[in-house]
């Protein structure tokens, strides 16, 4: 069992519990309107609209506001409400140690569990998908002129690009309306770090299963496990081209970045040399989707693994002995890999690598060393247990005095808008967010090199990205914009969001500067006030 | 470093340079600067359907149903350029009287050493224009370098994303043309959000984003009217190039923009069909590109690549697969044209890199340095910074 990691807990700030006079009336003039629009209850709905009309009662402080703005993907009066109740040292456990309840609203629930890659394993997925593409090949090499064979072709492709939506959906919801928000950061943080690109080849058909299977589940765990579940998932396998690395035919490509991106960083300390013999040892580990065993000599046959579509082929490994930063290995097959693998993650470059890279992106651009360095201490003598490394940055004194300074990269920027927009009722379509995400240059699983999005503010703050995004906020802000049209269905959603809410007048006014408030003053329409507090600078950072 | 100061630099540098005969007609004009839109085709486009290899027997031996016919032999025939090569069909209303004017010039055996034949990390190497055998820094692409070098304000991606070619140090633009609809923000509505940023550090890059958009308005106001009066709407790229065209002319002098579509493994066609379709819009879109320059395009140049080029035979689904060297594309007034520049090999089975490919003997790193030292005076050392370990090879195309 893991050592539960203890959090400081500072003296609470004395709460502000009365809303001021006129603030508190307009507020309920707004929050009249907003209830008035939902539907009629489902018992969840129920549960929902509770959680909102406590959200008159939430009076959040400034700092209190911003720490849940940080740790989740964007402050709602349901996460607000769960942090008042809690408490700041409870509530941060509760993130911390998630547990395995999902806890989604029921609608959202039954629509992802509706979803192909819900009903179907994996590998039954992938081996349908590999029937149509074979289908879809046999018709394009039948089919008569050119037309016809472009079209047998697609059926395949919008096979693929349907599986890979649907995982796109699911990681949104999970984030928009999972009360386990920092798993779900997280979730984001670890794909993002062990990038792969949903257009290489079938990988649209892997990315849900790689993000659902090998890292959410260990996104909270230890660093070594999130390691080695992605190095042995097919969708990594294939990206960095491990699959084509076989003894006498050294493919570097996954050595390299394993070491330059995923654990010891650039300046880690490794040598041209040491790719070469990492690459070595990972020799043998690729994918096998059909039902065949490789012919291997009777001596060999011990040592072959599978493991999904994942394969040890021992006939491609190199047996030699290799020399990897300075340690002797000898050729063992498999259990040399993971045990390699686990060497890379228990190097001390690794644990100030991962640190820093979880500071960029939980903290600031550039993170104060002083915490970088607790967190590196903290997942060292941890044995990399992301949940401790997380606690030793809340609990630095360097941390709070970044709150509210971070940037949004475009997956904040839209899932807390959308979060604040509609926490009271769940959207059932991400389509919309889906479309916003690729103009702002973030869609899921499409950053194509391996080193994964930035997360530093240069990245996503150029004219034209501003410019786009203030787009988006009128869009979000003037309308439902086919967030809860369903598929069929010509009706879409309640109108408008109503932001200027009690949650609103309670928690977030507060830490608003003069300049937003005489802009929002200037609205002519709620739409209008809408588009500006979703384009205020203060929304754009976290 | 303002606009005024970067056209007095480019103007001092190019002084200082001895220039080609030929190419005076560049520096025409010395109030305004070179300006130079980079094409990336996306996909590794067929370069043997753009320039058919006419006196090779080999070409249609390997190329049964997908080869372009020598000219004078077919409708959908091949438009002559010399001995050896002639043009896509598709494009002869568009860059064929270019290459007459002298506008427009072919690199044949272009590209990069890569030879992964990935898409992605080929383009990668593109986009990146880094030294070979050095770790890559996805955050430093060579247009960005140029950018730099430049001290230029006015460089822009016409892309929804910033690609790598522009990522790094110099702050650089992306506005999407393609999907660029009516502004849903009016200008009041602007001065308020911007009013909010007042002196923070994003004021600059929020009033220029609004400012990048109302330049893009204006151009497509002005084309809508152009439209109703010609009767004409411009769809696909060619319209996009037109947006691309006149906010060059009124304000970017460095240019990116990238078009999808050439991966074509099953029926390319030959002189028609699919990938001759894809060749004449893209044709119609640089032409309309070059038209919206105006008098700007006699100190234009437009460099056309792609990360690779495809295998040389045809596959069994009447497509080709991913190969090596390409051709790569030089238009504009600043352009000695109307010739296939750069070294050359016959193409022939003995030419053929790894049995099957085109081979690259025109590596872009040495060619493109060398084009930009003489297009903006850059120094070695400029140059250098731009392609790090690079040789630059003049082939004359500028």
């Amino acid at each position: 069992m893991s050592p539960r990691p203890t959090i400081e807990n500072p003296p609470q700030p004395e709460r502000r519990r009365l809303l001021h006079g006129a603030a508190a009336l307009v507020a309920a003039d707004w929050f009249a309107l907003a209830s008035g629009c939902a539907s009629p209850a489902s018992g969840r709905q129920t549960t929902r609209a509770d959680a909102a009309a406590r959200s008159a009662a939430i009076d959040l402080a400034p700092a209190e506001f911003a720490l849940v703005n940080r740790v989740s993907w964007g402050a709602s009066a349901t996460v607000a409400a769960d942090f008042q109740r809690r408490g700041r040292s409870d509530w941060l456990q509760s993130q911390l140690h998630p547990g395995t309840n999902d806890a989604l609203p029921a609608d959202v629930a039954t629509a992802v569990a509706a979803y192909s890659i819900s009903t179907a394993p994996f590998e039954k997925l992938l081996a349908d998908l590999d029937a149509v593409r074979r289908d879809s090949d046999s018709r394009a090499k039948a089919a008569e002129d050119d037309a016809a064979r472009q079209a047998a072709q697609q059926t395949y492709q919008q096979a693929l690009s349907k599986v890979a939506r649907e995982a796109a959906s699911r990681s949104l919801l999970r984030a928009l309306y999972s009360p386990n928000q920092l798993r779900e950061q997280l979730t984001w943080f670890w794909f993002n770090h062990f990038n792969v690109h949903q257009y290489k080849s079938n990988l649209r058909a892997m990315v849900g299963d790689f993000e659902d299977r090998a890292l959410r589940p260990r996104a909270l765990g230890r660093f070594r496990d999130l390691l080695i579940a992605s190095a042995t998932h097919p969708a990594m396998i294939r990206y960095l081209d491990n699959e084509q690395n076989a003894a006498g035919r050294i493919n570097e490509n996954y050595a390299r970045e394993v070491m330059e991106l995923h654990t010891l960083g650039v300046d880690g300390g490794y040598s041209q040399k040491d790719v070469q013999e990492l690459a070595r040892v990972l020799t043998g580990l690729g994918i096998n989707a059909g039902d065949k065993m490789p012919n291997l000599r009777p001596e060999q046959q011990p040592l072959y693994v599978r493991q999904g579509f994942t394969e040890f082929n021992p006939g491609r490994h190199d047996m030699a002995a290799k020399v990897v930063l300075g340690r002797k290995v000898a050729g063992r097959g498999w259990s040399e890999v993971l045990d390699e693998l686990g060497r890379l993650a228990a190097e001390p470059a690794t644990a100030r690598y991962v640190s820093r890279k979880l500071a960029i992106h939980f903290a600031a651009d550039t993170p104060p060393p002083a915490m970088v360095d607790r967190m590196a201490v903290a997942f060292a003598k941890s044995d990399g247990d992301i949940a401790v490394t997380m606690a030793a940055m809340f609990a630095s004194p360097e941390f709070a005095p970044t709150l509210g300074r971070k940037f949004k990269d475009p997956m904040h920027y839209v899932i807390s808008a959308v979060r604040l927009a509609y926490d009271d009722r769940p959207i059932l379509n991400t389509a919309p967010m889906l479309g916003w995400l690729g103009r702002l240059g973030e869609a899921p699983y499409n950053r194509q090199t391996p080193d994964g999005y930035p997360l530093d503010e240069s990245a996503w703050a150029s004219p034209g990205q501003m410019a786009t995004r203030f787009e988006v906020a009128r869009t979000i802000g003037s309308g439902s914009a086919g967030l809860f049209r369903v598929e069929g269905a010509s009706v879409d959603g309640p109108g408008f969001p109503r932001l200027a809410s009690a949650f609103y007048y309670a928690s977030i006014e507060p830490t608003l500067g003069a300049a937003t408030r005489a802009a929002l003053d200037r609205a002519t329409s709620a739409q209008e006030w809408n588009a500006f507090l979703l384009s205020s600078p203060e929304f754009m950072r976290r | 470093m303002q606009r005024r100061e970067f056209i007095r630099r480019t103007i001092t540098s190019a002084a200082a340079v001895p220039l080609a005969a030929g190419s005076t007609a560049l520096f025409a004009a010395p109030d305004a600067p070179v300006r130079v839109l980079v094409v990336f085709l996306r996909g590794g486009y067929d370069a043997a359907s753009l320039l058919v290899p006419v006196s090779s027997g080999y070409y249609y031996e390997q190329r049964p149903n997908i080869a372009i016919a020598r000219p004078g032999t077919a409708a959908d025939a091949a438009l002559p350029l010399d001995a050896d090569w002639a043009l896509n069909p598709s494009l002869r209303e568009s860059i064929l009287p270019l290459f007459l004017k002298k506008q427009a010039a072919f690199v044949p055996f272009a590209g990069t050493d890569d030879a992964s034949r990935s898409h992605f990390e080929t383009q990668d190497t593109i986009e990146l224009g880094q030294a070979e055998q050095r770790s890559r820094n996805y955050r430093s692409g060579f247009l960005n370098r140029l950018a730099t070098v430049l001290g230029a304000r006015d460089a822009i991606a016409f892309t929804d994303q910033l690609p790598l070619i522009f990522r790094g140090d110099a702050q650089v633009p992306n506005l999407a043309l393609a999907s660029l609809g009516r502004a849903g923000i009016d200008g009041r509505q602007s001065d308020i959000i911007a009013s909010m940023y007042s002196g923070s550090s994003l004021a600059g890059a929020v009033s220029e984003g609004f400012d990048v958009r109302s330049r893009a308005t204006e151009a497509l106001a002005g084309e809508m009217v152009e439209a109703n009066r010609n009767a004409l709407t411009a769809k696909g790229f060619e319209g996009e190039a037109r947006r691309i065209g006149r906010l060059m002319r009124e304000r970017y002098h460095l240019g990116f923009v990238d078009v999808g579509g050439w991966d074509t493994h099953v029926g390319q066609g030959a002189g028609t069909g699919y990938l001759a379709n894809r060749l004449g819009e893209l044709g119609k879109g640089l032409a309309a590109f070059a038209e919206e320059s105006g008098e700007s395009w006699n100190r234009t140049l437009v460099f056309v690549v792609s990360e690779f080029g495809r295998t040389f035979k045809e596959n069994g689904n009447r497509g080709t697969d991913h190969g090596h060297g390409s051709v790569f594309w030089a238009l504009g007034g600043a352009v000695r044209g109307g010739r296939v520049a750069g070294e050359q090999v016959a193409v022939s089975p003995q030419s053929m890199f790894q049995n099957r490919d085109y081979p690259v003997r025109n590596e872009y790193r040495a060619v493109l340095g060398a084009v930009f030292a003489k297009l903006y005076g850059l120094s070695a050392a400029q140059v250098q910074s731009v392609f790090p370990g690079s040789r630059p090879v003049d082939i004359g195309l500028v």
